[in-house]
């Protein structure tokens, strides 16, 4: 295929820019409907079953009403900062997309042969605007919700790129498709632990789940963003869902295998919207289902207990591969859940979710 | 060195256990206003059904409502012994239907009606006057302190009978 | 080189969306470690004692739905055993048995929400936990429909007995609730007892010791959670609660895992005493005592306190033999057990400010009456 159909660099950077537009938005819309509907489904009632069939058009409702929000900014709050940190939020998700390998060999870009080190780099840039967005508030509550996502979402960011060296220790590339196409099982069945931390450490990159103390709901008042309205806030709600589904489509092709199945030459696309589809199922399960972890003890959670097993993780994967010369064999899948339980148990019986209380002079 | 499950993430898959099997029940919602449950028999509407024929005005209700919501204006006796009621009001608004004018109404003059759908535009339509208040043959009357009424009501439907038992789905 | 750090003043305001009501704290800070909690009430209240001077006693029996407003019947129960206690008059054996049962179903019904309440504050987002246990409390609404008419401002006890006799369907299906019950409260448990992230959440936190307990005069299960055995259906009898035979749940460490396995715990004895009374209970009889119409208590003085679901709840009534009370005052449990809130905060984080306070389990219409 050319270089640039149309043969006009611009013309290429339009057509992809509302195209990576129209999937984000759409896909998030489905995904806020998904996961409400999922929500009623776990809790033996309808989501929402009146805007369109079974509710279709109700995040298109949502959006319209949040756009024509009047748009508050408080009075000392810093106006620049205010206005940019939802573009800068916002922006991570849409780089994201473009390397994540959509169909047989290419995504909305050709393959990038350093695909997941851009991803890695390019989903830190989030944090600026969340820290952004608490700060210039001038409320207290949106900067204890901005302290805590800085604090949090840089030490997620390690467990999370450890599982990711896994990853691509055995697939020897780092470009997405080459890890697709990689080994003969998806690598969740290979490395199951790797999976786990990386579901851990997505869920908690992206404030959701049991990890949702940056924004929570209960204590600190929707956190970073309690002041925002309008389309701002619909810029805050697009990124988070979007970076929920960037993240369910790393998942995905990762460590599903994207978009190979059987036919997969022709009908990749379907293949890995189920496979995304499949993961976030899973994260939604994970939110019904917990209460949420405090600050410290989410911490005390990246660093004592994700950190230490991602190493091993790590470890026990390069000696594999070091062990077969690259090539691993499917039935090592064994030993690997073996390890992974024993791992998950005596890295609990070694940790702690203790205390938490400070001696406070009266 | 006792095995606890929980330290070691089980309990974590006992919680997701149990909110898997929840996905598989039906659901309990009741779609209104396509489907409506049938209140109790002894339900406290939102209005006062007034019996035009037995009330002789002697203002027991007014004077046992704690609020002062009715209002009774009289004028003059009639040859029964009854006195003539001129205005019968009352305000909807203030009232936190506790029902002690109904218990209290000696000559059972006054029901509960099983209305719950009754807002209007302005708050000064929610006094209602005499006419309003006036029983009728259409008007549905809840056996509160009205054993008589009682007996002539449906039965309720309890969640105890829906939970667990299959419910209308949306596409039926 | 060393951080100089500021405490600050969070003002965690009357509107948020995990007080339970209208209910104000100034929290001092240093980061995100508590240093001081400052309660501020008053955001509800609507001068209830001092309309009691103007109300007849029975006119006021609606009013006193409106102070614990989860577990309404028990307010009308402290306040009717008051003023019973005051003129001496006798409520025959049907009415009482009945009572202990509405009030038991009551506690079941108060725990349900408290307990749904606390996990929502702890953050199971979504609600899940407290949608299930709605649930339930759905069906014991729909039973209190059946009986009086309404779901949440009853005005169903009265002086001298009740107002209406249970409909002859209704202890059927109170029979059947019970049935059904210990199969759900099998799942709560699977779904949250050994959960490690409430465990985490919940252990050693804002924990209140005995002796603190017992010089702050605390009550209910928040007393019950330090390890103390008293209930006032034990250690005071009113009603016929000592024909019944059940235990007091205890907690250990006063923290708030205990205050809510206290809970669950009171919920298995409920349902106890609910299937005991329902052999119990002569089907015949008198339901109601005797009594005017327009009380007029002998010149005097009266307390009647009963076990309500959050603590002791009390009721004094000074008469001067009129038509009204001449004072009457309100002892409200969750205010007297908020004012420890201070010593099981100090040294937690702002998340178990939130946490501790909704398993005190308060409700802003007894504070602020």
């Amino acid at each position: 295929m050319d270089r640039y159909p149309f043969d006009n660099y611009w013309a290429h950077l339009g057509v992809f820019l509302v195209i990576v537009l129209a999937f984000v938005v759409v896909g998030v819309m489905m995904y806020i409907w998904v996961e409400r509907r999922a929500f009623g489904v776990f809790q033996l009632r309808m989501g929402p079953n009146r805007a369109g069939f079974w509710g279709i058009l109700q995040s298109v409702c949502d959006a319209i009403k949040v756009l024509l929000k009047e748009d508050v900014v408080p009075f000392a709050a810093d106006k620049w900062v205010h206005m940019v940190a939802p573009v800068i939020g916002f922006l991570p998700v849409l780089l994201i997309f473009a390397v994540v390998p959509f169909h047989y060999g290419h995504g909305f870009l050709p393959d990038l042969n350093v695909g997941i080190l851009y991803v890695v780099a390019v989903s830190s840039l989030g944090v600026i605007g969340v820290f952004m967005a608490g700060w210039s508030s001038n409320n207290k509550y949106s900067l204890l919700g901005g302290m805590r996502v800085v604090a949090a979402m840089v030490s997620y960011e390690i467990p999370l790129v450890l599982s990711i060296i896994g990853v691509v220790l055995v697939s020897q590339s780092l470009s997405m498709n080459a890890i697709v196409t990689a080994g003969p099982i998806p690598f969740f069945l290979l490395m199951p632990l790797g999976f786990l931390i990386f579901l851990c450490s997505a869920m908690a990159e992206i404030n959701r789940g049991p990890f949702d103390m940056l924004e929570a709901d209960s204590e600190i008042v929707a956190g970073f963003h309690v002041e925002y309205s309008g389309i701002k806030f619909a810029m805050f709600f697009l990124a988070e869902y979007g970076h929920a589904l960037a993240m369910s489509a790393i998942a995905a092709t990762l460590f599903f295998k994207g978009w190979e199945g059987p036919g997969g030459e022709y009908i990749g696309v379907l293949w890995f919207l189920i496979k995304m589809v499949f993961v976030f199922l899973l994260m939604i399960w994970l939110r019904v289902a917990f209460p949420r972890l405090r600050i410290d003890q989410l911490m005390a959670f990246a660093w004592k207990f994700l950190f230490p097993l991602a190493i091993a993780n790590l470890i026990v994967i390069a000696a594999e591969v070091v062990g077969f010369d690259g090539d691993i064999p499917w039935w090592m899948m064994w030993v690997n859940w073996v390890f992974a339980g024993a791992a998950i148990l005596i890295g609990s019986r070694a940790y702690h979710l203790g205390g938490g209380r400070v001696e406070v002079q009266a | 060195m006792k095995f606890k499950p929980e330290h070691y993430g089980l309990g974590l898959l006992k919680g997701l256990k149990v909110t898997l099997r929840h996905t598989l029940r039906h659901r309990i919602t009741t779609q209104y206003p396509e489907q409506k449950l049938n209140v109790s028999r002894r339900f406290r509407g939102y209005e006062l059904v007034w019996d035009k024929d037995r009330c002789t005005g002697c203002a027991t209700c007014a004077k046992s409502c704690l609020q002062g919501n009715i209002e009774i204006v009289t004028a003059g006796r009639q040859e029964d012994g009854r006195y003539l009621v001129e205005k019968f009001e009352l305000d909807t608004g203030r009232c936190i239907f506790c029902g002690l004018c109904v218990e209290s109404c000696p000559y059972d003059a006054l029901f509960f009606s099983m209305e719950y759908e009754l807002s209007t535009y302005r708050r000064g339509e929610l006094v209602r006057s005499k006419e309003q208040l006036e029983r009728t043959a259409d008007k549905r009357i809840s056996g509160y302190f009205r054993p008589e009424m009682e007996a002539l009501l449906p039965k309720q439907t309890l969640m105890l009978d829906k939970a667990g038992q299959h419910t209308e789905d949306l596409w039926d | 080189m060393e951080v100089r750090t500021e405490p600050f003043v969070l003002n965690m305001g009357p509107q948020h969306p995990s007080t339970h009501g209208v209910f104000r704290m100034r929290v001092l800070l240093d980061g995100e470690v508590v240093l001081d909690v400052e309660p501020r009430i008053g955001y509800l209240h609507r001068g209830i004692e001092k309309l009691a001077e103007t109300r007849t006693y029975t006119q006021f029996i609606p009013l006193t739905d409106r102070l614990s407003y989860l577990s309404s019947m028990m307010n009308n129960h402290a306040y009717v055993l008051a003023v019973e206690k005051l003129c001496g008059i006798v409520v025959p054996e049907r009415g009482e048995y009945m009572r202990v049962i509405i009030d038991e179903l009551m506690r079941i019904s108060n725990h349900l929400a408290a307990i749904g309440f606390f996990l929502n504050d702890l953050g199971a987002s979504v609600f899940t936990p407290m949608l299930y246990m709605y649930r339930e409390r759905e069906k014991l609404l729909d039973l209190f429909e059946m009986v009086c008419g309404q779901r949440l401002t009853y005005n169903y006890m009265r002086i001298g007995g009740l107002s209406h006799d249970f409909p002859p369907e209704f202890l059927p299906a109170v029979k059947q609730f019970v049935d059904e019950m210990p199969h759900y409260m099998a799942e709560y448990e699977d779904l949250l007892k050994e959960n490690e992230i409430l465990l985490a959440r919940a252990k050693g936190v804002g924990c209140v010791s005995k002796e603190l307990a017992i010089n702050a005069s605390l009550s209910g299960p928040v007393l019950r959670s330090t390890g103390m055995e008293w209930d006032l259906r034990k250690k005071d009898p009113y009603s016929v609660y000592e024909r019944f035979e059940f235990d007091i749940p205890v907690g250990e460490q006063g923290d708030n895992y205990d205050r809510y396995r206290v809970r669950i715990g009171e919920m298995w004895q409920s349902m106890r005493i609910i299937r005991q009374a329902i052999e119990q209970m002569p089907t015949t009889g008198p339901m109601n005592a005797e009594v005017p119409h327009l009380l007029r208590p002998p010149k005097g003085e009266a307390y009647g306190r009963i076990e309500s679901s959050q603590g002791e709840l009390g009721f004094y009534i000074v008469s001067d033999n009129s038509i009204a009370p001449y004072r009457l005052h309100i002892r409200p449990p969750t205010l007297i057990n908020l004012t420890a809130l201070r010593d099981m905060v100090i040294g937690w984080k702002v998340a178990d400010i939130i946490a501790t306070f909704g398993s005190i389990d308060v409700c802003l219409g007894e504070i602020d009456r």
